[in-house]
Parts: structure tokens; C-alpha cells; sequence
């Protein structure tokens, strides 16, 4: 057992700085290295690297404004295959606009909600937990009621509700409403991993050793209680993906001149029978999207979570 | 045990004030003025707009407002929608089709989830173990409107097992199909997470001592194995009740379920605060009930966790 103690605080202490060289591996190294040679992560990660430089440049793969509308090009004549990156690669939507192109340029606005509501809710519902967590007592039972109180309401329906209140919606809005209702989760698992991590001798000798609370808590806590919440936050990254295009589908999350595949998913419930290639492309777009995130999150726990092995 | 549920029930009550006032102004301050649209396209005389407003109590502060609905909630009335309608009537009407249809997603979440999730932790690393975790993995990364869709066309109307929409809203057979939608992403999730928890467990000291009892095989699975990986499960079902009522709303859209999510979304478009409020109230309350069930259940499934 103490061994085992031992063990747990060198590698709880290298999370912090895994690029530090050490002679034992540390828990961010042995993580990496697992990760390294694992399909799923390699796979899901260059999938997401993908969609990212898409999101950056969708010039790169698209000559071809996705808000052009061409009536001539009908939604009911079949994609051409064959063509491929061009505008009629994956047909047209129901205005004669390239599905491809749409396709494409709908990424942006899936991987913007998705990476700053993670990290919007990671920054503050974590801190809040932190400090719940860490001092107990009066701020953590007014901390955890705030908590609970918005844990309360469904995320699908508190978003509707922040939604209506926007007259134009913008990105930035469906961000502010998910954060305004998401920030519980990391807030719980936060408060839970630093409860445990604060009982811990390090911390009593950093506090012996005449350490502030400020440091007490980003440096020894923080670093040791993190990994949980990057866990959470990685798999949740594909949950906003997928509520994002949730709400644009129930016309009440992005709005058209903003591209998102909720929207043109919405837009393809009418032709769903006569021309499913209309619905099949930005559905398939979602999902592999969604699972590229949802892999990832599986890899990075698996790696980080000791009892697996 | 009876001082730990009064406890936990005193402290439900500021969560509950808290969480319907929270909703209550985020509804009142929507843009949009619900009197003025009475009117619709004609412009109403001021004096009439204000008397409308002054006898649906609407000119008075937004917390004197609430205090005054939370009062008439405590004596069981939910106020009048905008339409002049109970709002009682609008939930007892949208409510019992909700609740079924929530109530059939939860049965078939518990039950194949932890079925499959048992049959795939206790056969680890075969290939019904490996198939599970691919085919959860897809159906969480599946967003719902699409799965919606997906089992529209291949079960309504490629097998043509089952109508497409929901024409009466009370039919069992009618609403299996969307309640098999709702309640997939959860099913996966109990799926895994029961999974997860039989792995771990499996290899335990008591099913070992199980084993060397004699026990029969039937029992240490039964008793042994899945009561102890019930507690993950039971917790992630508890919030999963509420979540599946609110996720209703995409379900009962695609498939024309008159719920309590095709309700409440009307009544966010007209900017009905009584309506909203009223099913969030109810809402909450049942969010709440489950958790307390879970804590309970906490308790049964493992008896070290005593409540004093």
C-alpha cells in the first residue's frame, strides 16, 4: 500500500508538466505513450484534425458558395458520385444550393459551439467546483444549491428558453445558452475530485510549508484533481455538438444565413422521402463528427484512468 | 432512514424555489409583448392594453409577480395561458402521453441496457462484448433528430412494421417507435456504464467467496454480480428521468406525439410564461422525486450505506 501511494503521487504530481523529462514515466507520459499506439485515438484524431482545418479553410476543399442557390440544379437529381469535390459531388438541397459546399462550410459552426462551450464550462464550472470543493463548509453548500438549482431544468428546454430571449441568433448565442446550463456537470465532477485529492498528505505538507491558499490550489490541487474533468469534457464536447445541431433542427438554435447541419437537416425533413440524399449528407457529417469526439473521449480515459489497465 | 428523506425533502425546497424562479424570469424577460399579440396585427388602444395587463397582473414588479404565482401554485393553481386556457388543463392533457411515453423509453433503457450490458461485461474482450461497444458507441454519436428519421424510414416506412407518426397520441403501439428513439441514447449509455461496472466487479473477493460457497451460478450473478454494479446505473438513471421528459420535446416532433415537449415549445414561441413555468414546476418536481428514489435506492442495493 504505500508503494502504491508512492506511485500515485508521482504520477498525480507530472500531470502538471509531462513534458518534463523524468526517470519514472508519469501518468501524462504513460498516457501519451498509450494513446500513441492506440487505432481508435489515431483514428478519431485525425479525424478531428481534419475538421478543424476545414473550420479554418473550407476554401481549401469548396470553390463553391455554399449560399448560391441555382434552381435550375434540382434536389431531386441524383449526387454524382463520380465528381468528386465538386459542387454536385453529393447533390443539391432543396434551393439548388451544393449540398457538398454546405456540407463543408456547416463544420465551422458545429466545432465553434462545440470547443468553446467545452471550454467555457471546463474554466468555470471547474472553478466553481474547486472552490466548492476545496473550502467546504457555508460556500460549498451555496455553491451546491446554485449547482442543483441549475442542474434542475433539462438542458434542451433552459436552452430553448435563453434562446427565445435572443432576437438574432448568432453562434455566440447558442454558446452563452449551453454554458449558462451546462456548467453543472464540470462543477459536480470537479467539486467530487477535489474533495478527494484535498485529504491528500501533499497538500497538508504544501500547507506546512507555509504555501498560500491561491498556490495550495493551482498547483498541487488543481493538477491532481484535473484529469476527471478533461475526461468529462472531452466526451461532453460531442453532446454540444450534437444539442447545437438539436436546436438549429427545432428552428430555435442558429438561424440561416449561418450555416449548421441542424438547419439543413431541418430543411430536409420535408423531401425526406423523394430525395434522402438531402438529409443523408449533413446527418452523416453530425454524426461522424460527434463520434470522432465521443472516440476520442474514450481513448483519453482509457489512457488516463489507471484501473483499466 | 425517516430523518435522512425529511432532510432531504427540506432541502429540496429551496432547489425547487430556486429552479422555477430561475425559469420564471428567464421567461419573463423574452422579447415580445404576449398582451400586445392578443391584438395581432391591429394596434390596440393603450388603455385597454394596459387593462388587459393590469387584470393578468403583468404591470407589477417581476418578484411580487412570482411570489403571487408560487402562492396560487401552493394551493394547486397553475394560472391561465395566454389563451384563456387552465394551464392545469393544457398539463393534465399533454402530461399522461408524456409521462407514458417516457415511461416506456425508461423500460426499454433499463431493462436491454442492462441486459446487454451484463451479457457483454460478463463475456469481456468476445465478440458480443467488442459489438456492443461499437454499436452504443454509434448510437450515442447518432444526434436524435437523426436517428429520428433513421428509424422512421426503416421501420415505418421500409418495413412498414409500424405507422410513421403518432396519429392518437394514447396508442401503445403507435408510440413504441418514438419511445424506442428516445430512449436509445440513454440505453447505450446504461449499456456501457453497466458494462463498466461488471468488469470491475467481476473479479471482486465476494463473487470469489460466492463461487467457493457453491452458490449457484443464477444467484451469484443475480444477487452478488448485479446488485453491487447497480449503484452507477442507478445514479445515471435517476437524472436520466427528467432528461428524457425535457429530451421529449425532438421525439414528440418528429413522430407528432401532442406532448408536453410540442406544448411547451408552443408556449416558448408565444412567450407564455404561465404555461412554461407551470410544466417546468411539475418537471422539476419529478427531476427531484428521482433523485431522491435514488438515494433510497442507494441503500438497498448496498446495505454499508446507512442513512442516520
Amino acid at each position: 500500500m504505500p508503494d502504491l501511494i508512492e506511485k500515485k503521487k508521482t504520477e498525480a504530481v507530472a500531470v502538471s508538466a509531462p513534458e518534463k523529462p523524468e526517470k519514472a514515466r508519469s501518468l501524462g507520459s504513460d498516457a501519451w505513450q498509450e494513446l500513441r499506439r492506440n487505432p481508435v485515438f489515431l483514428l478519431s484524431a485525425a479525424l478531428i484534425l481534419l475538421l478543424i482545418v476545414i473550420t479554418i479553410a473550407p476554401g481549401l476543399f469548396t470553390s463553391v458558395d455554399p449560399r448560391a442557390g441555382d434552381l435550375r440544379n434540382h434536389y431531386l437529381s441524383k449526387p454524382s458520385y463520380g465528381h468528386l469535390f465538386q459542387d454536385d459531388w453529393f447533390g443539391y438541397d432543396g434551393q439548388g444550393r451544393s449540398i457538398y459546399a454546405r456540407v463543408i462550410y456547416g463544420a465551422r459552426a458545429s466545432i465553434i459551439v462545440g470547443t468553446c462551450v467545452t471550454a467555457a464550462v471546463t474554466v468555470f464550472g471547474g472553478l466553481l467546483g474547486m472552490l466548492a470543493g476545496y473550502f467546504g463548509g457555508w460556500v460549498d453548500t451555496l455553491l451546491s444549491r446554485i449547482t442543483d438549482i441549475f442542474f434542475g431544468i433539462p438542458l434542451l428546454l433552459g436552452a430553448l428558453v435563453v434562446l427565445n430571449a435572443f432576437t438574432a441568433r448568432t453562434v455566440w448565442s447558442v454558446v452563452f445558452a449551453l454554458v449558462a446550463l451546462g456548467w453543472t456537470q464540470m462543477a459536480r465532477v470537479m467539486r467530487g475530485s477535489v474533495i478527494t485529492v484535498k485529504q491528500a498528505d501533499y497538500v497538508t505538507a504544501a500547507r506546512a510549508l507555509g504555501a498560500g491558499t491561491p498556490r495550495i490550489l493551482f498547483k498541487h490541487i488543481l493538477p491532481n484533481a484535473v484529469a476527471p474533468v478533461i475526461v468529462v469534457a472531452t466526451i461532453a464536447l460531442g453532446g454540444y455538438i450534437a444539442t447545437e445541431a438539436t436546436l438549429s433542427f427545432l428552428g430555435i438554435g442558429l438561424q440561416d444565413p449561418t450555416i449548421s447541419w441542424g438547419i439543413d437537416i431541418n430543411s430536409a425533413q420535408n423531401v425526406i422521402r423523394t430525395a434522402p440524399h438531402v438529409l443523408f449528407f449533413p446527418a452523416g457529417m453530425l454524426s461522424l463528427t460527434v463520434l470522432a469526439f465521443i472516440m476520442l473521449g474514450d481513448a483519453v480515459r482509457d489512457a488516463l484512468d489507471p484501473k483499466l489497465r | 432512514m425517516g430523518r435522512f428523506v425529511a432532510r432531504r425533502l427540506l432541502q429540496m425546497i429551496p432547489v425547487f424555489l430556486g429552479t422555477t424562479a430561475l425559469i420564471f424570469f428567464m421567461v419573463h424577460v423574452l422579447p415580445g409583448d404576449p398582451v400586445a399579440a392578443m391584438w395581432g396585427d391591429k394596434a390596440a388602444d393603450p388603455a385597454q392594453l394596459a387593462a388587459k395587463r393590469h387584470q393578468l397582473g403583468l404591470d407589477q414588479p417581476l418578484l411580487q409577480q412570482y411570489v403571487t404565482y408560487m402562492g396560487h401554485l401552493l394551493t394547486g393553481d397553475f394560472g391561465t395561458t395566454m389563451g384563456q386556457r387552465k394551464v392545469i388543463d393544457v398539463i393534465s392533457a399533454a402530461m399522461p402521453v408524456t409521462v407514458r411515453l417516457t415511461l416506456m423509453a425508461f423500460g426499454v433503457e433499463v431493462v436491454f441496457g442492462v441486459l446487454i450490458g451484463l451479457f457483454a461485461g460478463l463475456r469481456r474482450g468476445k465478440a458480443f462484448d467488442k459489438g456492443t461497444l461499437v454499436i452504443t458507441l454509434l448510437l450515442i454519436s447518432i444526434p436524435v433528430p437523426v436517428l429520428g428519421f433513421l428509424f422512421q424510414t426503416v421501420f415505418a416506412d421500409q418495413l412498414k412494421l409500424v405507422t410513421p407518426t403518432v396519429q392518437d397520441s394514447m396508442n401503445f403501439g403507435q408510440l413504441l417507435l418514438p419511445a424506442v428513439v428516445l430512449g436509445s441514447l440513454s440505453l447505450a449509455y446504461v449499456a456501457r456504464l453497466t458494462r463498466t461496472s461488471i468488469v470491475e466487479n467481476v473479479r471482486a473477493d465476494y463473487m470469489r467467496t460466492a463461487v467457493a460457497k457453491g452458490l449457484p451460478r443464477r444467484r451469484v450473478i443475480g444477487t452478488h454480480l448485479l446488485r453491487n454494479s447497480m449503484i452507477p446505473v442507478i445514479t445515471f438513471l435517476g437524472t436520466d428521468l427528467g432528461a428524457l421528459m425535457g429530451g421529449a420535446i425532438v421525439t414528440e416532433s418528429i413522430f407528432n406525439v401532442k406532448g408536453v415537449g410540442n406544448a411547451m415549445y408552443h408556449a416558448i414561441n408565444q412567450s407564455d410564461g404561465a404555461t412554461v413555468s407551470g410544466f417546468v414546476a411539475v418537471l422539476v418536481l419529478v427531476f427531484l422525486a428521482a433523485s431522491l428514489i435514488v438515494d433510497l435506492l442507494y441503500a438497498v442495493l448496498d446495505p454499508r450505506i446507512r442513512y442516520a
